[in-house]
């Protein structure tokens, strides 16, 4: 091991003060009871009274919540089956063109899938009279983009998984969905549940695509947040703000925890 | 399976025709196979097609359209019928002439990848030492460090947008701080200027640097720059010649992965930017919600595309090269 100049220390520390600072700032005012969020009055819970008395915040969250669950569902089936098809079929018809339509949505704008997505739902609802803009565009904009992020995951699980149990239970006659659902399924149930998460909270950060796709009054949590950002910074956000930044925490902190414990009992054999 | 017995020629009659329905069996599994494999398969490929390939043709009709305000939708019919049912194409070029004609079209694209471009370097140069940092560091350490960098990756970009904008105003500790040292005049805010965008962008985007770069220098074998030193190579030449190459499919990927979605970025210029950190993310939000004119938004989006679809198609095609060169040695 040769030793590394001070300097690379100072730059590492500095980047990971970067990265926490704000969000350390956010939680701090949270707790402050001065109107201005900037500026400290003392300790106080206000905010977060007044953010749980806020029943507009509150039935954006349930909204929010609502079409994120449901998106990162959907998301789970498409992407398990895209995932399936680009790493167990082999070549097929097409299968350049859902590679390419499972990595795209991934570097397109926000901008962009907002757009085309509502532009699609105007010229479908002159045809037919479906969908109505609304929560469920929204749902159906978020399965969209969020299906490419789960075939990824489900992707390189597949493919860096020990083929042998799939082909020894082809060779003593499994069925293919049973040996999908007997083998292949307990296998990848890791990767579903980080793929779901994934999917869930891309679903729930979206401005951007939700701003374009939604309705009359389906203003989901990012849009409220935005709209009061706009007008001035409000201290409510602050307390909301740090109760997502907590769960979310919360959740890495013990999926790391459980990682951790599992390389340790992998490397135990 | 077969047994022919020689007890008469019924019993080979029987046995033909359980080898028969054997093979009707075989037939059957495989063509239910195969229609799970086409449903499998059809499923999410109607699904994007639908929901992802078809709108970009719509996007592209409408570039196409004239805008028409008060009626729905706000555009005109590329295809018009006639009284005699004779249709006519009527594309309107207006929209791409109006996007390379006023300058600010023009400014906006320059502007939008001169902040993306400025700012995935500030993210490579903080990035890389972080990445480094984490590859070096022993296994509890390097979770813990991986973690602290995955945290913000999962944290909503608008909250941590949010976050910035009151260290930016001008009684926060940042503005304070850089009136202090002379950057900015005393009393103003750095909310509201070029300068907050590309730190907003940074901040936002050092974590897509920082995971692709980390996972590269995790597999790099370092016993290397402890053969370079021992030949004598001073630190930063091994540096140059050794970890930098290596490492060029994290520095490739993280860059284009902070520069793409970047380029497109509407929350970050338009929350902490000033009216003039116009990018082309804004322009195409402007367009559509206040000025409400669909064909320039749909013009602006396809000139976006191919502003995007450039530096993708060149990463396509080095990671391929790669993935045959790694794959043939």
């Amino acid at each position: 091991m040769n030793r590394r100049p001070w300097w690379l220390w100072a730059v590492i520390a500095g980047g990971y003060a970067f990265l926490y600072i704000p969000i350390i700032s956010v939680i701090v005012y949270s707790f402050s009871a001065s109107r201005m969020a900037t500026v400290w009055g003392g300790f106080s819970l206000r905010w977060y009274g007044a953010l749980f008395d806020n029943q507009q915040i509150l039935d954006a969250l349930g909204r929010s919540l609502v079409i994120s669950a449901t998106a990162a569902t959907a998301a789970v089936f498409l992407g398990t089956a895209s995932g399936m098809a680009l790493s167990r079929f082999g070549r097929f018809p097409g299968r350049g063109l859902l590679s390419l339509m499972n990595s795209a949505p991934m570097v397109m704008p926000d901008v962009m899938l907002g757009l085309s997505s509502l532009l699609l739902f105007v010229a479908l609802q002159q045809m037919t009279g479906w969908p109505q803009r609304g929560m469920g565009t929204i749902m159906l904009a978020h399965i969209t983009l969020t299906t490419c992020y789960v075939t990824v995951v489900v992707r390189s699980r597949l493919t860096s998984l020990d083929r042998s149990l799939e082909e020894a239970a082809m060779d003593l006659g499994a069925r293919p969905w049973r040996v999908f659902f007997l083998i292949t399924l307990p296998l990848i149930a890791p990767a579903l549940l980080a793929g779901w998460l994934l999917a869930f909270t891309l679903s729930l950060d979206d401005l951007v695509i939700a701003s374009f796709t939604s309705g009359p009054g389906a203003s989901t949590l990012p849009m409220l947040i935005y709209s009061k950002v706009k007008l001035g910074v409000t201290p409510e956000i602050n307390a909301l703000a740090t109760l997502i930044i907590s769960v979310v925490a919360i959740g890495v902190a013990v999926a790391g925890v459980f990682m951790h414990r599992m390389e340790a009992r992998r490397a135990n054999g | 399976m077969s047994q022919v017995r020689g007890d008469g020629g019924w019993q080979l009659f029987a046995d033909v025709v359980r080898n028969l329905f054997g093979f009707f069996r075989v037939v059957r599994d495989e063509f239910r196979s195969n229609r799970g494999r086409v449903l499998v398969t059809l499923v999410p490929m109607l699904w994007l097609g639908l929901f992802f390939a078809v709108p970009f043709l719509i996007v592209a009709k409408i570039s196409f359209a004239e805008a028409v305000f008060g009626q729905v939708p706000p555009y005109t019919a590329l295809v018009e019928r006639a009284a005699d049912g004779a249709a006519s194409l009527r594309l309107h070029v207006s929209s791409y002439a109006l996007l390379l004609q006023d300058p600010l079209y023009v400014a906006a694209y320059l502007r939008s990848l001169l902040f993306a471009g400025v700012s995935t370097l500030f993210c490579l140069l903080i990035g890389y030492p972080m990445a480094y940092g984490i590859a070096r560091a022993k296994p509890v350490m390097r979770l813990v460090l991986m973690m602290l960098v995955i945290l913000p990756f999962w944290t909503s970009s608008l909250l941590r947008t949010y976050a910035m904008i009151g260290i930016f105003k001008a009684n926060g500790w940042l503005s304070t701080a850089l009136a202090a040292i002379g950057v900015i005049d005393p009393g103003t805010a750095v909310l509201h200027t070029n300068l907050a965008v590309y730190i907003g962008i940074v901040y936002n985007y050092l974590p897509f640097m920082v995971l692709p770069l980390a996972a590269t220098l995790m597999r790099l074998d370092f016993t290397l720059l402890d053969a370079a030193a021992d030949l004598g190579a001073k630190p930063a030449q091994s540096f140059l010649r050794i970890t930098v190459p290596l490492s060029m499919p994290g520095i490739i990927a993280g860059c284009l992965l902070v520069f793409i979605p970047a380029v497109g970025e509407f929350v970050i210029p338009d929350l902490l930017g000033g009216p003039d950190a116009l990018t082309i993310g804004r322009v195409l939000w402007t367009e559509f919600f206040t000025n409400r004119d669909w064909p320039l938004a749909s013009a602006v989006a396809v000139a976006m595309l191919l502003l995007i679809v450039i530096p993708t198609l060149v990463f396509e095609y080095i990671e391929n090269k790669r993935e045959r060169r790694e794959a043939a040695s």
